[in-house]
């Protein structure tokens, strides 16, 4: 399998004296949809800036697919789109000029260009807008129309920095269906987002950044899999005024109201076994939700893990 | 790869760049029509009856070539200016940075934005002197270079102030307290036989002073300095400004951090 991204020993240290990225070392493979998380500062935006090239780095090697961006500035370049995290066209322009001007710079052939334009602005429900200065668009069709940018000149490598941050749910949902459509089809994804249900959702493989540092990267499935609770709001058929005497079950729960409560309970607990459970203390279960985000609880555990083994170094 | 890739990009850029004056017309072309109309009237046509000749021409006749250059200089620079701090401020800058745009293409693109609208400016000009005076160009050859070389030096003296600016502040403090005084120091109004020798002197050190009698000797035949010295000097501008707006774009100054 070919590498799409290969990351060594990279470093940012930027005018200011701040050490954004401590020699990270990453590989994507081709094909993949990898996630890239990390709490704000960690250096997730940093790491994209030195991919397309806005941010200088300080020493390190970057390579995308085989390429040195250094040395192969238009090949990498072509290669590679970008959807930043900010709004970063002009807003007087109109939807249509803002994609034929970003084909342009990659010299595409106007008529071609003028197909391209078409096709993702129709794919991203924006070719109605296409006449419609930028400033006009809602929230979600700016970043639509972003993405329809960074496409026009079709990569083999897409990057996506938070790209439904704001989205409604509605949009994210479409958004994803979109974005999976285009993993499918060959397009290597790079996607970091605050909304680890996303990752967790689309990506087969992620890395997870903090204060500079890769500090866990392995496939998704593995990482879920060293999930060892999960927590659930259970809403109650019938109110109850305490909650009742557990025994030897390792389960921590607290009472929300008299109409639910909080359980966090073994990730090894089946369904059949947590209902048994209730069943055996007259707890009537009219619903039962996940509540938080799996992703979620791994991701604040291996922050603090990593935080504390540099602690300690 | 595509074909013609670096051309498709430089016509791109231009291409954006005379779309966005042309949108603002009202903005960009209009005010100096009506400036440098006021110009003619006030300072050609009712004073400039009372100053009498000029160099040995009519006042009004004298006056033209520099208000030309004027609207030229101002706009080259303006336009570059005001349209890459522009893009820098919205981020829309980075569209063209993380493209395959070579930076010289990026730079030969912003340019040629800032000749076309600065000559377009000039040409409405030329047109508006036209009703007051009839124009006769004794050197045209001259006139067209010399235009050229100074709309060329301008745009890239304006990339370099846009390359720096981190607010609208920093875009209006060169125009304003450098190029205009240079301007009207630089003998659009009076010819330089007029000083005592000190300020003779203290003129020659000001490079808009020999791109406007350059022009002025394209279109009278007359002019307060040689003709080869002064576009030894245009052609040395544009030669070091290009050498330092390419080396500020590959530093990647006030773009990449």
């Amino acid at each position: 399998m070919t590498t799409a991204i290969a990351i060594s020993d990279l470093t940012k240290i930027y005018a200011n004296g701040f050490e954004a990225l401590k020699g990270i070392s990453l590989e994507v493979q081709q094909g993949d949809f990898f996630a890239l998380l990390g709490p704000n500062g960690a250096g997730k935006s940093t790491t994209i800036g030195v991919l397309s090239t806005l941010v200088r780095k300080s020493s390190g090697t970057v390579e995308i697919f085989g390429k040195n961006v250094d040395s192969h500035v238009y090949e990498t370049k072509l290669d590679l789109g970008v959807v930043p995290q900010e709004i970063n066209f002009s807003q007087f322009e109109r939807v249509k000029d803002i994609v034929m001007t970003q084909a342009g710079y990659y010299g595409m052939p106007r008529k071609l260009a003028a197909e391209r334009c078409e096709k993702y602005l129709r794919k991203l429900d924006l070719w109605d807008k296409r006449n419609d200065r930028s400033r006009t668009l809602s929230g979600g069709m700016k970043r639509r129309l972003m993405i329809a940018r960074a496409l026009v000149h079709e990569p083999k490598l897409l990057i996506l920095d938070e790209p439904t941050a704001g989205v409604d749910i509605e949009l994210r949902k479409s958004m994803w269906e979109f974005l999976t459509e285009l993993n499918e089809s060959g397009t290597t994804i790079i996607l970091t987002t605050h909304y680890l249900e996303e990752a967790e959702q689309l990506c087969r493989n992620i890395a997870i950044i903090d204060q500079g540092r890769i500090v866990e990267n392995t496939s998704m499935r593995a990482l879920l899999a060293a999930l060892d609770k999960q927590t659930y709001i259970v809403d109650l058929a019938k109110p109850i005024e305490t909650l009742p005497d557990w025994g030897d079950v390792p389960v921590t729960a607290s009472l929300l109201d008299s109409h639910s409560f909080e359980i966090t309970v073994a990730a090894s607990l089946t369904m059949s076994g947590l209902f048994k459970l209730f069943l055996e203390r007259g707890i009537e279960v009219s619903a039962l939700r996940s509540k938080s985000n799996r992703l979620e609880q791994l991701f604040l555990g291996r922050l603090t893990d990593a935080r504390g083994d540099v602690a300690n170094v | 790869m595509f074909k013609n890739h670096k051309y498709i990009a430089f016509e791109t850029i231009v291409i954006k760049e005379v779309r966005r004056f042309v949108r603002i017309w009202v903005q960009t072309l209009v005010p100096p029509a009506i400036t440098i109309s006021l110009y003619f009237v006030i300072f050609g046509n009712l004073v400039g009856r009372r100053i009498g000749d000029m160099g040995g021409f009519d006042y009004m006749e004298f006056i033209i070539p520099g208000l030309i250059m004027m609207a030229v200089i101002q706009n080259s620079y303006s336009n570059v200016v005001s349209s890459f701090f522009s893009h820098k401020f919205q981020r829309s800058v980075e569209e063209v940075l993380v493209s395959p745009v070579p930076n010289a293409i990026l730079l030969g693109g912003f340019i040629v934005g800032g000749m076309v609208r600065g000559l377009l400016v000039g040409a409405i000009v030329t047109g508006m002197a036209l009703m007051f005076v009839d124009l006769q160009i004794q050197h045209p050859i001259i006139t067209i270079t010399v235009i050229l070389l100074t709309a060329v030096v301008f745009s890239l003296a304006g990339f370099i102030n846009a390359l720096f600016a981190n607010s609208f502040d920093d875009i209006s403090i060169i125009p304003t307290f450098v190029l205009t005084p240079l301007i009207y120091l630089g003998g659009v109004f009076y010819s330089s036989s007029l000083l005592p020798p000190f300020w003779q002197t203290v003129s020659a050190l000001n490079p808009i002073f020999y791109m406007v009698n350059t022009f002025r000797y394209g279109f009278l035949g007359v002019s307060d300095v040689s003709v080869g010295p002064a576009f030894v000097i245009l052609v040395f501008f544009g030669v070091v400004l290009f050498s330092v707006c390419l080396m500020l774009l590959n530093r990647g100054t006030g773009l990449r951090s």
